[in-house]
């Protein structure tokens, strides 16, 4: 068993832009769940539709690669009114039910071999980080050390990934020490109580849904500038998975996310190196290697539950923050 | 569902439709299985359409088998390509010479074959498989609109109970507990996987096996309650927590039948494969026409236990209101218990009617019709048993016949969502709800 390959691959995670692309989603959900109380189980739709407006606005379209993030954003902020106009005047679990299956619906249709000429169906999009990559300051070579060594192509997405993440952390940081951060959190609270005071609910929860699912789909465009864009990813398994990240880290928390996200990845490369190595070395006889991978996500989902209940403040939060504990 | 306090007429009158409705689905039995094309096909069927090697464009083909039953249009090209997920299988390939040209058809080189429009393709290792048809002037073997549109409104009514069968226990668990229970689709993967088990793995008779599966579901109900579900209610967890714990588990639940079964598709023997007489292209196999008996039999009888027996009418009670349930002396407890058995008992049922209805058994086949199972349940009313069978019954037939008008096959669960979102912009409380549930 080759302990430093499995270090280096773990350690190598930590920058991936996947990584970047569940932190961002993380900190954009924290806005809807962990701030304003909102139950978006759509995260993966959010992603999708930055991911795919930042690629088809390219390769359709031709658009500059900043001019086509820009898309991705407004296509995020129009998903969330869609999504919020029908089900913020309703109970919680109906925009649990509804974010699911608008995201659902999203990835069925970048699936469908209907509008293949555009979405690239099941293959997917690739191909259109061109002339984002033309825009990279850094001279072409490989820089870094150790596991952090990388291309200049994907130095530039890091850049750009934590550039992203920082702007995200200082603007959730301000947002919510701010008056309408203070509304947000009462609203977590006791909406009556906030209604009464006279501010407008409806509208204050269909902002938090905009802001939130723009850097949600923030984390989708970084994830496309480092990887390709492909269907398989945002299943719904990639929502549960980014709440998984979000409630590690503390859901009402600035850091919380970021912290998460980091964790999660960091944890889920390390055992799905470790594993494999171990049914190999015959520590694990009773498990093949395909069993060992999916033994991973068992335990992900095994990590969820227990999270949930017996730590739902995750590790950097407060649990007098967290209204869903009653 | 109706106030415990109503007046009995109330009761009755419901129970009327409701037994009125199943009857009517027991009239309208006809027709045979068309499927469910998976997420992620990673294997290939493909090939040319040409008349006289000029390519010909929109010809529409339909592939069954595994996974489930696809249509595709041949290209500028005159070529065309569907995913499918299994190899080693064998698939139907189906050329619809209502969308060739007028007066040319698929001819039969050999002069053996009454119709040269439907192949028998298999997948290999490679997982890929290309088949031409050869087109000339000839005669047509067409399906006519209304025997399709028939034929697709029986499988939707199929589909539909089966959804409902699941959907019932789903509503209930959700009417008593508060839980949108994120874990039913697994729920549904568990009874059929037992079934193979018993069936497969033991080659035990099915009337042995499927009962069996049904009752280890409903011991598999009872254990994930005394297990974790009363133990969370002991400890006070609130209903987005509970949420977030059905979606754990059903992650560690997927993954862990997929350890035990792998990632392809896996059958249960069918001894009632052979066809119906019927007239018309209209195809219905046995095995159809049982699963629908099965599943209107037991929701009738589901029905009548709701609103007739004691512990059914305690069970509604607790529904409708917990706190005034336990005042009025109703062990909630134990009636939490009730449903949970219960629920997972018909989730383990429809999946086993499922299993032949796709056809075959995958480790997430569950999950797949979770959302549609959600849907079912809004679209009804949350929390009422009549609701989710109606739901469920507009939800299977709008995936099923959505096709025949236009929607291309990969979609069809689109339909079911966006009615969904829709109806909550309009009907939040669902057809039968009421309205304080919306909250």
């Amino acid at each position: 068993m080759d302990f430093g390959q499995i270090l280096n691959n773990t350690l190598s995670q930590i920058l991936s832009p996947t990584t970047f692309g569940f932190a961002l989603a993380a900190i954009g959900l924290s806005i809807h769940f962990g701030f304003a109380g909102l139950l978006n189980m759509g995260v993966a739709g959010f992603m999708a539709v930055g991911a795919y407006g930042f690629a088809i606005s390219i390769l359709t379209f031709g658009l500059p690669w900043w001019l086509a993030a820009l898309v991705g954003f407004v296509l995020a902020a129009v998903f969330a009114l869609i999504l919020g106009i029908p089900t913020l005047r309703l109970r919680g679990d109906y925009l649990a039910i509804v974010t699911i299956a608008a995201a659902e619906v999203v990835r069925l249709l970048f699936l469908s071999t209907a509008y293949k000429d555009v979405t690239g169906s099941a293959d997917g999009l690739f191909g259109f980080q061109a002339e984002f990559r033309a825009a990279n300051p850094l001279p072409q070579g490989t820089y870094g050390f150790g596991p952090w060594t990388y291309t200049s192509d994907q130095w530039w997405v890091i850049i750009i990934g934590v550039a992203l993440t920082a702007v995200a952390v200082l603007f959730t940081w301000s947002l919510m020490r701010s008056p309408w951060g203070r509304v947000i959190k009462g609203i977590r609270e006791d909406e009556d109580a906030v209604r009464s005071l006279g501010k407008n609910v409806f509208s204050f929860k269909m902002q938090a849904l905009v802001i939130g699912g723009v850097i949600i789909a923030a984390g989708g465009i970084v994830t496309a500038m480092g990887t390709n864009v492909n269907p398989n990813v945002y299943v719904t398994s990639q929502t549960f998975f980014i709440w998984t990240a979000l409630l590690l880290g503390g859901a009402a928390t600035i850091f919380g996310p970021v912290l998460g996200a980091v964790l999660f990845w960091v944890v889920r490369a390390f055992l799905s190196n470790l594993l494999p190595a171990l049914v190999d070395a015959g520590l694990l006889p009773f498990l093949s290697r395909e069993q060992a991978q999916q033994s991973v996500f068992v335990l992900i989902g095994v990590a969820l539950m227990l999270l949930i209940i017996f730590r739902p403040q995750g590790i950097l939060g407060n649990k007098k923050e967290l209204s869903f504990v009653r | 569902m109706p106030h415990p306090n109503a007046p009995a007429r109330t009761t009755r009158n419901r129970l009327g439709v409701f037994l009125a409705l199943a009857l009517t689905l027991v009239g309208l039995l006809a027709l045979p299985t068309a499927a469910h094309a998976a997420d992620d096909d990673p294997y290939r069927i493909s090939g040319n359409v040409q008349l006289e090697g000029e390519p010909l464009e929109g010809v529409e083909l339909t592939v069954d088998g595994p996974g489930g039953e696809q249509t595709v249009e041949t290209d500028a090209d005159g070529q065309w390509a569907v995913g499918v997920p299994e190899r080693n299988a064998d698939y139907t390939v189906t050329l619809n010479e209502d969308t060739l040209p007028e007066g040319i058809a698929v001819i039969d080189e050999t002069g053996e074959d009454t119709s040269p429009n439907v192949r028998e393709v298999t997948v290999g290792p490679g997982g890929r498989v290309t088949t031409n048809f050869f087109i000339g002037e000839g005669e047509r073997n067409t399906t006519g609109f209304v025997d399709q549109l028939v034929e697709r409104l029986v499988n939707g009514v199929n589909f539909g109970l089966m959804l409902a069968l699941a959907a019932i226990g789903l509503s209930l668990v959700y009417g008593t507990t508060g839980i949108s229970n994120f874990a039913h689709g697994e729920m549904v993967t568990f009874g059929a996987l037992i079934a193979l088990l018993f069936a497969v793995g033991l080659s035990l008779p099915l009337l042995v096996a499927v009962p069996l599966a049904v009752i280890v579901s409903g011991a598999f109900g009872y254990a994930m309650d005394a297990g974790l579900w009363r133990p969370l209610r002991r400890r006070g967890l609130g209903v987005v927590q509970l949420m977030i714990v059905s979606i754990g588990l059903s992650l560690a639940l997927r993954y862990i039948f997929q350890m035990f079964v792998g990632g392809g598709t896996l059958q249960l023997p069918n001894p009632l494969s052979g066809v119906i007489p019927l007239p018309g292209s209209i195809v219905l196999t046995w095995m159809d026409l049982v699963s629908m008996l099965i599943s209107v039999v037991v929701i009738i009888i589901f029905a009548l236990w709701l609103t007739r027996s004691r512990i059914g009418r305690a069970t509604r009670a607790v529904s409708d209101n917990p706190s005034l349930a336990a005042a009025s002396g109703i062990d909630v407890d134990g009636i939490v218990r009730i449903v949970w058995i219960l629920a997972a008992a018909l989730a383990g049922l429809s999946g086993v009617l499922w299993a032949y209805f796709r056809p075959g058994i995958k480790w997430d086949m569950g999950t797949s019709i979770l959302l549609l199972l959600f849907a079912a349940v809004v679209l009804g009313g949350l929390g009422t048993a009549l609701g989710a069978l109606v739901g469920s019954l507009i939800v299977g037939i709008l995936v099923e016949t959505t096709s025949l008008f236009g929607v291309p096959d990969d979609l069809k669960y689109v339909g079911a969502l966006v009615v969904l979102i829709l109806i909550l912009l309009f009907r939040p409380q669902g057809i039968l709800g009421r309205k304080e549930r919306v909250g």
